[in-house]
């Protein structure tokens, strides 16, 4: 049975077409999910993909997790179905507190646009056990509000708890707290982060493949499961 | 019909570089003196019918829910009071 993984489409996504590809490129079976249909269409995870979802009005994020979809993503992620966030849908995961803390304006107030090098924090999640602790990946990195913020107690009870999957190195391109570039939910089922993986699984079109670790980790532990 | 005005504006301890964007271009165009700027929203709901303590409950957890993201953002709830025109 081929493994599915639905991709949702709020207007304003932008970056639903590379994610569906990369998750054939891993190996699985795409499914296109539409914002206002509350069904999942029995997929086995979802990942919320990147843009400006209804425009980034009010804040980004603030709209797209009162849609239909989210009712059911947000109920399911809770009972440990996998989902994944990037960029735009790590802001709707923080909106929705499946996910602590929030994403702020960037605080040099331009849009970044780079090839990112990361730190793998966390490889035991759903979505990062193809990596190894300590692994430097590079992607692509481009945000206007990237800027990871959460109170002192909450950044203190993430790194207590191996919740930060991902930080920042070289540089710290949006002024995240502690150069957070993605984070866990306690189970680890549910993972956002600001870079985009989804952007680097091809040598013609990525800075690297690096990203193909997120579709493949998935796949596996769902195969396995 | 009554308005409803909701601020809001980033906590203390949130950065926020669009006020401190603003604070810095002050000097420039001959504003001197202003220290700090924050900037923040404001919503205002016209309300129909009476503005009573269940409607400004339900407007509380509007702000609350949605209007707002309390992680970064607090609120404030008010009425916003209207002059009576006098007829002439």
């Amino acid at each position: 049975m081929t493994t599915r993984i639905g991709v949702v489409t709020f207007p304003g996504s932008l970056d639903d077409v590379d994610a569906r590809r990369a998750i054939s490129l891993a190996g699985a079976e795409p499914v296109a999910l539409w914002h206002r249909d509350r069904s999942l269409h029995q997929v086995d995870a979802v990942v919320l993909p990147g843009g400006f979802s209804y425009g980034d009005y009010l804040r980004c994020g603030a709209i797209a997790r009162f849609s239909p979809v989210m009712e059911t993503v947000v109920e399911q992620a809770r009972a440990g179905l996998p989902v994944l966030g990037i960029c735009n849908g790590f802001q709707v995961l923080c909106e929705s507190h499946l996910l602590p803390g929030a994403l702020t304006r960037n605080d040099h107030l331009h849009f970044v646009c780079r090839d990112q090098r990361l730190r793998v924090e966390n490889a035991d999640t759903a979505w990062t056990s193809d990596y190894t602790e300590g692994q430097e990946i590079t992607v692509p990195l481009k945000n206007g509000e990237g800027g990871y913020v959460a109170d002192e107690r909450t950044l203190d009870e993430l790194e207590a708890t191996g919740r930060v999957v991902f930080r920042y190195l070289d540089v710290n391109p949006n002024g995240s707290r502690r150069d957070i570039a993605g984070i866990t939910n306690e189970a680890g089922n549910v993972v956002g982060l600001m870079p985009h993986p989804e952007h680097a699984v091809e040598a013609l079109t990525g800075p690297t493949t690096d990203g193909l670790g997120f579709f493949t980790s998935v796949l596996k532990k769902l195969v396995t499961s | 019909m009554a308005r409803v005005v909701v601020d809001v504006m980033l906590k203390p301890e949130i950065l926020d570089p669009q006020g401190q964007a603003v604070q810095r271009a002050l000097p420039r165009l001959g504003y001197e003196g202003i220290s700090d700027v924050r900037q923040g929203k404001r919503f205002e709901l016209e309300v129909e019918g009476p503005v009573d303590d269940d409607a400004l409950a339900r407007i509380h957890q509007l702000a609350e829910t949605f209007l707002a993201n309390t992680v970064i953002e607090d609120f404030t709830v008010r009425v916003e009071e209207r002059e009576e025109v006098t007829p002439a």
